[in-house]
């Protein structure tokens, strides 16, 4: 049934290697990275530190150049960034000399496609989804973390992405702000119906917010394994202490471990 | 961005707290400055009239006020202030307009900057008055050779200041208008510009002293109108009145253009945490 609709992102043996002006070596950082995302899919990635994930994500919107295979979206090829494609990064970095709605219509802005009066109710429309109404004229420095992050993905979803590409959005947040924020998440990413790449250190919020769990090997990072996520569409965060959540953490977890143990970042057991 | 300022955390304080006491605190510091002002003025008025102090050498605050109402009065005074304002706003309007956007090219192309940096970096450390004979070789006595010296003094400061701004810009603000498919222009517009205007107002600010100075120098160099003319003159004959009126005219312009920058400033800076305007 997959084979019958093209994948909205299609990654095709894409290698990558980083080459370092200094030491005059290259570095292997992506090895045979293979990898489709149906429509409406949300896919996270995993693997240990410094292995390449955000590497492979910045290539994906076309910040970085690929030095093997190809990246499609929607049979595109990627060679620069594109308005099919929005990156949410994992520091706001909202400007800070913007109100939030002028935060949110910047993508537009500067794609220049829509007059002042439409990009206006776009971005009221997504401070609604966000559910950030009544902070529209608000600074950044006048919100606090998981605020800044609703206007981060709000920019994002401004563009209307044919694929939104997030990297750690959560990681400078509080352990409680993030819990809520990976609900959020899941529930702005489902009203707006998008397909989502997803970056994290955190297993069981790369379980609570995808369809699939993509395991990057150490560096030069292979996928070592896909990991199908069987839990209901809709979910909560009490799901995170059901048996078939923990037993799917710990499964990717030790997958992780395999590839920290083979690299000596950890000592085997 | 760390903009918080001792006078704006007093000022949150006192409107928590509106009672009689924090009345005097919020008007503490201007009232004590004027009270010792008029104190001194008094003194030196006093000290005058009691024939302690030659008003050869010193003048007196009454003698300054009638010499300086006679000069408006005949008109004396007005080719002197045209004559400065017209160097001063000719010299940092280009100023501004040559500094800023070569600040920004400088700040952005770092190759840019290797090649112009030298230059700017010696005329910057030079004294620019030190160059005050050169400009009058080249420009002559009028408008041309202050106009030109006011541009050398302010010019540098702006353009080191930009080219600052520039260079500091936020990684992640570049990231993120790259990844919006931002052109090169864009990329000025929406994020070179905003984010170094808080140091480019600073090099306008420091710009504006250095401008002042290079007029009143270049006039008192060689002139035949203008504020520095008129001190340098009143000088020489030993009218200290009109020395005191021109010093007094300098120092008015120097403080309402530094008001008026500071005005933008907060403008500006509405955006930034502890400086809402």
């Amino acid at each position: 049934m997959a084979a019958a609709r093209p994948p909205k992102l299609d990654v095709r043996h894409v290698s990558l290697e980083h080459y370092n002006e200094r030491t005059q070596q290259a570095l292997a950082v992506l090895d045979d990275i293979d990898l489709q995302l149906q429509e409406g899919e949300l896919v996270s990635i995993v693997g240990p530190s410094g292995c390449g994930k955000t590497t492979f994500l910045n290539a994906v919107d076309g910040l970085i150049a690929v030095t093997g295979g190809e990246i499609r979206v929607d049979g595109r090829l990627v060679d620069r960034p594109g308005p099919d494609r929005a990156f949410v990064f994992q520091h706001d970095s909202l400007f800070p000399w913007r109100t939030v709605v002028r935060n949110i219509t910047y993508g537009l802005e500067l794609q220049g496609r829509l007059a002042k009066a439409e990009m206006q109710e776009r971005a009221r429309s997504l401070v609604d989804l966000v559910g950030l109404k009544g902070f529209e004229e608000h600074y950044p420095h006048e919100l606090s973390g998981g605020m800044r992050q609703r206007v981060n993905i709000a920019r994002a979803l401004a563009v209307s992405p044919e694929i939104l590409l997030l990297d750690e959005p959560f990681a400078a947040l509080d352990a409680q702000t993030r819990e809520f924020m990976q609900f959020e998440l899941m529930k702005i990413l489902a009203r707006a119906k998008a397909t989502a790449l997803f970056i994290t250190h955190q297993i069981s919020e790369a379980i609570f917010l995808s369809n699939r769990i993509v395991v990057f090997s150490a560096r030069p990072a292979r996928i070592k394994d896909i990991v199908a996520v069987d839990l209901p569409a809709v979910r909560t965060l009490a799901m995170k202490h059901d048996p078939g959540f923990v037993a799917l953490e710990s499964r990717i977890w030790r997958l992780i471990e395999e590839e920290a143990a083979r690299t000596g970042m950890i000592a085997a057991a | 961005m760390d903009a918080t300022s001792p006078a704006t955390d007093k000022e949150t304080r006192a409107t928590r707290r509106p009672s009689r006491r924090s009345w005097w605190r919020r008007n503490e510091n201007w009232i004590l400055g004027s009270l010792s002002m008029l104190a001194f003025l008094c003194f030196w008025e006093i000290a005058v009239r009691a024939g302690a102090v030659n008003p050869l050498f010193t003048s007196s605050p009454s003698r300054i006020v009638t010499t300086g109402f006679a000069m408006f009065a005949d008109g004396s005074i007005y080719e002197h202030l045209q004559a400065s304002a017209t160097e001063f706003f000719t010299g940092f309007a280009l100023a501004v307009v040559v500094g800023v956007p070569l600040g920004i090219l400088m700040g952005w192309y770092s190759r840019l900057n290797a090649v112009l940096e030298p230059f700017v970096s010696a005329l910057y450390a030079t004294p620019r008055i030190a160059l005050l004979p050169l400009v009058v070789i080249w420009f002559g006595i009028g408008l041309g050779s202050k106009v030109a010296i006011v541009f050398l003094g302010a010019i540098f400061p702006i353009l080191v200041n930009t080219i600052t701004g520039v260079r500091t810009i936020d990684a992640d603000f570049i990231k993120v208008a790259r990844s919006f498919g931002s052109t090169d222009r864009q990329m000025f517009l929406t994020v070179a510009l905003p984010s170094s205007v808080p140091m480019l107002l600073t090099g306008l600010r420091l710009g504006l002293g250095h401008a002042l100075v290079g007029i009143v120098v270049g006039e008192m160099y060689g002139a035949t109108q203008g504020l520095g003319y008129l001190i340098a003159v009143a000088g020489a004959r030993f009218q200290t009145d009109k020395v005191m009126v021109g010093i007094l005219l300098i120092a008015s312009l120097g403080i309402a253009l530094t008001e008026l920058l500071r005005a933008i400033e907060r403008r500006f800076e509405r955006w930034r945490p502890n400086q809402r305007g």
